[in-house]
């Protein structure tokens, strides 16, 4: 742990320093996947990628999205759109733990200070067809990271199995940064000309998206749009796997994927609308399972997603 | 010699270590005892990275064993002897040959050389480490081990006079050595260790207290010190204690104290905040009784003495207690309004697909509770307010943030809203008993509702046919029929279950919203009380046909098949009791099969009574002479084909023995008759016990079948009266031996 251990001053330096962080470490630092999602996880490069024997090293800022915790920028912890910082490494490397441990002094958390804990969590998602087991990690009491060995992916075994690490940036920070309202965090660096809090950037957006989740969005449209995504991606794995244009086997692992990851933040609107009964939500989500398995299928029987040869 | 085994891994769920302590040590030393070795003692031990075990008194090896096996004849077909050498290992020139009578057979000796401890440690701890039952574990990186969480390192360490040796042993690439880690932050590096002493003093040095129950005894003397040095005391919490005692290994306990504007909180809210998000112990007041600070134990040692940690910590809190004040100044606003919102919102809550909202519930549960209030001696008006008003607090934001405190902050809110007391109390304690080692509620107005809303469960479950299959129970019915059982005996309430029973089922059966509902109630009403087939309940049921809602034929043509079988649901569980509270099963079901079986309080002073009296001298004796006679009778009336109870006379009487039955049985029958109008069972089986010697007499002097027809009839309808009086007590045909 050489890291510096100065505190931060914004909410983007810690971000910085993970990216740094994970970058030395041998990492692929990728970008945010461009489709709404509800957490890091969802992104093709943890879900997908966790599949087959390949091996994987990535970590990305992930923007997460989940409807029905709006607040219309009032709580000062809940969003409904904020940001988890992902870390995935196939197979999960025996010093993962220590490797996690660096990055929390890199972003001034010294454990010769602070109080850091492995507290039993069972990280399971029924959406995906996965689970694993790990830790919530507690620095001082507050819960900062989750850390998760995948042994099931889209009804796959993982192996090898995946680490997993995933940071709730904005609690993290506030919590690094010493700030009460998330709103009232410093997003740069507040000696800049032009200091931006986080409340600056988001706190308009989360009153128009928390009035939108509860009573804006068309809930016939959202439920039309639902069973479109779920036709879609049927679709597009019913193709044959041979493409006459290029002569190749291309199967549309990816593309069917991002009508699962539509389908799944559809479905989560739906839910924020409160149109959903307790009894039917189960059949959504197993809807959405069903189609997350079969992309897993899918993306099994292509050259990302197989089982390394022997050697290689 | 002594062994040590230290497996090491990433950190294990605090709730498994003492499950896997015990697991180890179980495994290994029964392991070792089967391969032939012998040990003086064992001891197991757990820290959230470590699982450890120390054996001592090892016998270096086991000893050989020599056996001698006898085979098949030198004559026998080659398949027997193919079969025999198979079974022993041996090659054929390997056997020897002996006579035996007349003949020659085949012998295997067979050598078990003793084996050395080494050898058979490194089997048993693989074969351990193989097939441990960790209740959920992983693999992890490219192997196919399975383990709580990663394993890194193991040490299995033999140590005599002649110093330590590691065993050879390799698990999948990890090999066992003779080093470990200590703290992860406190302590750096890895070192050797000689043996457990070794072990236990060098881990201690490197910030690891390696017994769980050392490090449990130190959190709660040092929690303790810390409360007292304020003039507080520490709330006792052993489940709290015997889990943060597994999430640490160096344990430091933190005080800090609860922001002022907290303080209004109920107790149980801030006790339950700070435990099941932040594994805090509670600090109480011991003069207000108030909760004023927590306790939090961490696992290092800083430079500013915690400072910094207790920070962070109190900060988690302040926002988790906002919260929960948020949750808490907002449910008092609705409370204080009369609970209206809630009630109404019951109408979007599912209870279950089939059972409708708990809307629909809570109004089954008021028309059950107007039933059996005055069953439970309950003011009807106060149960029925209560039983309109326990579900509410399901919709308040507390308990959807803690679902465990649901009842207990009803019984705040209906505080608050300026409710009776009495329908307060009935709002935490309907929920009553959660479990067998949990409270009974005594409150009329707190038992008319529990048993309401456990009623009503149980016969929705029944008239939807979802009920407990083996292991299988989602709806917790078995706990729900104990719970009646125990609200009914507890309290010694003198009811017939079967009657609101069928009423239940019924209301079930005719479904959510029917039509003209107050005639529903009406009649329902009469049946709980009356029966179905009671008269005034018929007299509404045919006053109504004019009416004829749609659900009025169901009534009539009631189909008692449902609550025939959820009685004999309630039968079995109370037997289960029953055998808990070490009464015979026999005798449980000589008294079931009795009339007024439903009225739990009868049941049991019954079947206590005959468990006393089979206990005395006389029980047992009365029961044998009670069935040599019904035998007799029995046989007497196959034959004859008639049944003996037309009453014998004394003028028919012979022997003096035979009169004096006579006087014993009218003597016993007029103490036996009140004493059962009574159920007074104890005077009535003690009147019973007073026949024990007339009948013995009556059988060594008399013979029942003699020639004169007149005579014999007249001793076997004297029998009659026998079995008679006996079977008016419990049907003692059912009891064994």
């Amino acid at each position: 742990m050489s890291e510096k251990m100065t505190t931060p001053k914004s909410f983007q330096e810690i971000i910085l320093r993970l990216q740094n962080y994970w970058a030395a470490k041998g990492c692929a630092v990728l970008q945010p996947y461009d489709m709404e999602v509800g957490a890091g996880t969802f992104h093709p490069a943890t879900t997908l990628r966790s599949l087959g024997s390949k091996p994987w090293a990535a970590a990305y800022v992930q923007p997460s999205r989940r409807p029905t915790d709006g607040r219309y920028g009032e709580n000062p912890n809940r969003l409904q759109h904020y940001y988890q910082y992902q870390v995935i490494i196939k197979p999960s490397p025996p010093d993962l733990q220590d490797l996690y441990l660096g990055s929390l002094a890199a972003i001034g958390l010294d454990p010769a200070l602070h109080d850091i804990r492995f507290v039993e969590d069972d990280w399971e998602s029924p959406t995906l067809g996965a689970w694993g087991l790990g830790w919530e990690i507690w620095c001082d009491g507050m819960e900062v990271s989750q850390f998760t060995y995948f042994q099931q992916v889209g009804g796959h075994d993982c192996k090898p199995v995946s680490g997993e690490l995933t940071y709730g940036l904005e609690r993290l920070a506030m919590y690094v940064l010493g700030v009460d309202h998330v709103m009232a965090m410093p997003f740069n660096d507040p000696q800049s000309p032009i200091p931006l809090t986080y409340g600056d950037i988001f706190r308009q957006t989360e009153e128009e998206y928390s009035r939108h989740n509860f009573d804006g969005a068309d809930t016939a449209q959202l439920l039309r749009h639902f069973e479109d995504a779920e036709a879609e991606c049927q679709r597009l794995l019913d193709f044959p796997p041979e493409d006459p244009k290029s002569g190749k086997r291309i199967i549309m692992a990816h593309p069917a994927y991002d009508q699962t990851i539509k389908a799944s933040h559809l479905f989560n609107l739906l839910d924020a609308r409160g149109v959903i009964s307790v009894t039917e939500r189960q059949a959504y989500i197993g809807r959405v399972r069903t189609l997350a398995k079969k992309c897993a299928d899918a993306f099994r029987l292509t050259d990302a997603g197989q089982d390394a040869e022997v050697g290689a | 010699m002594d062994l040590l085994i230290e497996l090491f891994s990433e950190e294990i769920p605090a709730r498994m270590q003492a499950r896997a302590r015990d697991d180890l040590k179980k495994m290994i030393t029964e392991g070792l005892v089967d391969a032939g070795l012998t040990y003086a003692s064992a001891g197991a031990h757990s820290t959230p990275r470590r699982l450890a075990l120390s054996v001592d008194g090892l016998s270096a090896e086991s000893r050989a064993v020599r056996e001698e096996r006898k085979g098949p004849r030198v004559d026998a077909p080659a398949a027997a002897i193919e079969g025999f050498l198979r079974s022993t290992g041996l090659s054929k020139d390997q056997l020897e040959i002996r006579d035996d009578k007349k003949t020659q057979v085949y012998f295997a000796v067979i050598e078990k050389p003793g084996r050395k401890a080494d050898e058979i440690v490194a089997e048993v701890l693989e074969a351990t480490i193989r097939t441990f039952p960790w209740p959920k574990s992983m693999r992890w990186g490219v192997g196919t081990l399975r383990w709580v969480r990663p394993l890194h390192s193991i040490i299995c360490l033999l140590t005599d006079e002649t110093g330590a040796r590691v065993v050879p042993l390799n698990v999948d690439g990890i090999k066992a050595g003779n080093t470990t880690q200590g703290h992860r932050f406190l302590a750096k590096g890895s070192f050797p260790v000689s043996s457990f002493d070794d072990y236990v003093i060098k881990l201690k040095r490197a910030f690891v207290v390696l017994d769980h129950a050392e490090r449990a005894a130190a959190i709660w003397q040092g929690a303790t010190n810390l409360a007292f040095a304020a003039g507080l005391e520490l709330v006792d919490d052993k489940g709290l204690l015997a889990e943060v005692a597994g999430l640490v290994e160096w344990p430091v306990p933190l005080m800090g104290g609860i922001d002022e504007v907290f303080l209004h909180l109920p107790p149980e809210v801030l006790q339950t905040s700070m435990k099941e998000h932040q594994k805090f112990f509670s600090v109480r007041n011991p003069r207000s009784g108030r909760i004023e600070g927590f306790v939090t134990v961490a696992n290092t040692e800083t430079a500013d003495q915690g400072a910094t940690i207790l920070k962070g910590n109190q900060k988690v809190l302040n926002a988790r207690l906002s919260d929960a004040r948020f949750f808490y100044d907002k449910d008092l606003r609705v409370a204080k309004a009369g609970m209206g919102e809630w009630l109404d919102g019951l109408a979007s809550v599912t209870f279950h697909n089939k059972l409708g909202s708990q809307a629909d519930r809570a109004a089954r549960i008021v028309s059950l509770t107007r039933e059996i209030a005055p069953l439970v001696g309950a003011d009807l008006d106060l149960a029925v307010e209560a039983a309109r008003v326990a579900k509410a607090d399901l919709r308040s934001a507390m308990v959807g943030e803690f679902p465990e405190l649901q009842g207990l902050m009803g019984m705040y809110y209906a505080r608050a809203a300026g409710m009776p007391e009495a329908v307060a109390l009935a709002a935490r304690d309907h929920w009553a008993p959660k479990g067998p080692e949990d409270a009974v509620p005594t409150d009329p107005v707190s038992v008319a509702v529990a048993l309401a809303e456990k009623i009503d469960t149980l016969t929705g479950f029944w008239a939807i046919d979802e009920k407990p299959t083996g292991s299988k129970d989602p709806f917790a019915l078995r706990r729900a029929a104990l719970g009646v059982i125990r609200l009914v005996l507890e309290n010694r309430f003198r009811m017939s279950i079967d009657r609101p029973l069928d009423a239940a089922v019924l209301r079930h059966q005719i479904g959510l919203a029917p039509s003209n509902p107050e005639l529903l109630n009406e009649i329902l009403g009469l049946a709980a009380q009356h029966g179905i087939h009671g008269a005034p309940t018929r007299n509404l049921i045919a006053r109504s046909e004019g009416a004829a809602p749609s659900w009025l034929a169901m009534v009539r043509d009631h189909d008692p098949s449902v609550s025939d079988d959820l009685r004999d649901f309630f039968h079995d569980r109370l037997k289960v009791y029953l055998k808990d509270q070490g009464i015979r099963h026999d005798v449980i079901d000589a008294c079931l099969s009795m009339p007024g079986s439903c009225d739990f309080t009868l049941l049991v002073n019954r079947a206590e009574s005959l468990a006393a009296f089979l206990k005395t001298e006389d029980g047992p004796n009365l029961i044998s002479v009670f069935k040599r006679a019904t035998t007799i009778l029995l046989q007497a009336e196959a034959k004859d084909g008639v049944e003996y109870s037309y009453g014998a006379e004394v003028k028919f009487a012979e022997t003096a023995e035979e009169r004096a039955l006579f006087d014993a049985l009218d003597e016993a029958e007029a103490k036996i008759v009140p004493a059962m109008n009574s159920e007074d069972f104890a005077a009535a089986m003690a009147a019973m016990a007073q026949l024990r010697a007339p009948i013995d007499a009556f059988f060594t002097a008399v013979q029942i079948n003699t020639d004169n027809q007149v005579v014999r009839r007249n001793r076997l309808n004297l029998l009659s009266r026998i079995r008679t009086i006996c079977s008016g007590v419990a049907d003692l045909t059912k009891i064994e031996g």
